[in-house]
């Protein structure tokens, strides 16, 4: 396989064949709880995808340098300070969603799939598939969450994008929102059923344990 | 009397994994056996127990704006560090594990080994970071920080137990093959959040 090709592959992979969410188990916290409306889950996505991408460029480039007992300490920093530079940025620029996203944009620093990347990857690979990994991670991470926050919004709440897009004429013949969509049990349902069809696309079967 | 409100709504209501989704990776992955499933439940509710308080003894004096006003130097009394929120709650909560493992390891050695691999876990469980900056969040004094970091380890540990439970039964049913493992944990984890839901209507 030429570099190319090997480098593209990084980057296609966790959107579907190895999804962060639904194949890695990585990162579902923040998949449920920021996906009642399109809007957030979209800032989630792309916060995600900044800092996986950045915490992967930065460790792979200082990833000879640092001694490797104490490679955790060092990667908390990196995640933490780019944490901290994305809700900056979010509260500059977009606070409403800042204020939805309470205390999710934060637990970006455990975010498993941030971590994960930077020990699975970043660690052993130089800066450019690192960074595609960090963004093709962000991404699959983020189309799921899109894909969530889709079918809840629009069936909990009948808007996409806080837009009413169910016809005033389908309420008046007795159509009625999904209330369970925007609680708790609604998110956990929706991917449940979201990682079923997913894993039957692609034939991944889960071994016993 | 306020403080026991807040006990039942943090471990039944408002269950820190199951209406706030935090701690999900763990709970995946360690509910698949009972007995794990207890031991991490214990850890979480130590851990979670000491984090919050020291959280907000840090918060109090340390982070929050004005807060070094008590060193009685008057350039640090208008000081707002609380951009520095997040590494100062990680690395606390980083240390406490490491903390709580060295002191179960003198003091403990039976609890210390049967928790094993999952005190260094918990550094990274979102549902302990999660916990402090609600605490942040919702303003909680020092008597509501700690009644909150135990009951919501409480609420966690009850659900992952729960799970554990419903996964050994879950072993005999028939379950189409792409929706084993994480897809059915997942429906499952919805009823029992639906289930929880009851709670809701409780005025204490």
């Amino acid at each position: 396989m030429s570099a190319m090709a090997a480098s593209w592959k990084h980057f296609r992979d966790p959107l579907s064949e190895n999804n962060p969410i639904t194949v890695q188990i990585l990162g579902i916290c923040s998949a449920l709880a920021v996906t009642v409306k399109l809007e957030t889950a979209l800032v989630m996505a792309l916060a995600l995808t900044l800092v996986t991408t950045g915490s992967n460029l930065v460790i792979s480039l200082i990833r000879n340098t640092v001694p490797p007992r104490i490679r955790m300490i060092v990667e908390m920093v990196v995640v933490s300070s780019l944490v901290i530079l994305a809700d900056q940025l979010l509260r500059a620029y977009a606070y409403d969603i800042s204020r939805q996203l309470s205390v999710f944009v934060g637990l970006i620093i455990t975010n498993c799939i941030v971590m994960g990347r930077l020990e699975a990857f970043a660690l052993k690979n130089s800066p450019l598939p690192s960074v595609l990994d960090g963004l093709g991670n962000g991404l699959g991470y983020g189309s799921v969450l899109v894909l969530v926050a889709l079918v809840r919004e629009l069936f909990g709440s009948g808007r996409l994008l806080g837009r009413a897009v169910v016809p005033a004429s389908l309420y008046e013949r007795g159509y009625v929102n999904n209330g369970l969509m925007l609680l708790a049990p609604g998110a956990f349902i929706v991917l449940g059923l979201l990682i079923w069809v997913q894993r039957t696309l692609i034939r991944r079967v889960e071994p016993e344990g | 009397m306020d403080l026991l409100s807040l006990a039942v709504k943090s471990v039944f209501i408002e269950n820190i994994l199951l209406a706030s989704f935090l701690g999900m990776c763990s709970f995946l992955a360690i509910s698949k056996r009972i007995d794990t499933a207890m031991g991490l439940g214990l850890a979480v509710i130590v851990v979670q127990t000491i984090t919050v308080p020291t959280n907000w003894l840090l918060r109090r004096f340390f982070l929050a704006p004005g807060a070094l006003a008590w060193t009685g130097i008057e350039p640090l009394a208008g000081l707002d560090l609380s951009f520095l929120t997040f590494v100062v709650f990680i690395a606390t909560i980083a240390s406490m594990v490491q903390l709580v493992e060295m002191t179960l390891d003198r003091f403990f050695p039976r609890l210390y080994q049967s928790l094993g691999i999952f005190l260094p876990l918990i550094t990274v469980n979102c549902a302990i970071l999660g916990g402090s900056l609600f605490m942040v969040e919702r303003n909680y004094n020092a008597a509501q920080a700690l009644v909150f970091g135990v009951s919501s380890g409480a609420g966690w540990a009850l659900a992952i137990i729960a799970m554990g439970a419903v996964r050994r039964k879950l072993r005999y049913s028939n379950v189409p093959p792409a929706l084993r493992g994480l897809g059915i944990t997942m429906i499952m984890t919805g009823l029992m959040a639906m289930t929880f839901m009851m709670f809701s209507g409780i005025q204490l």
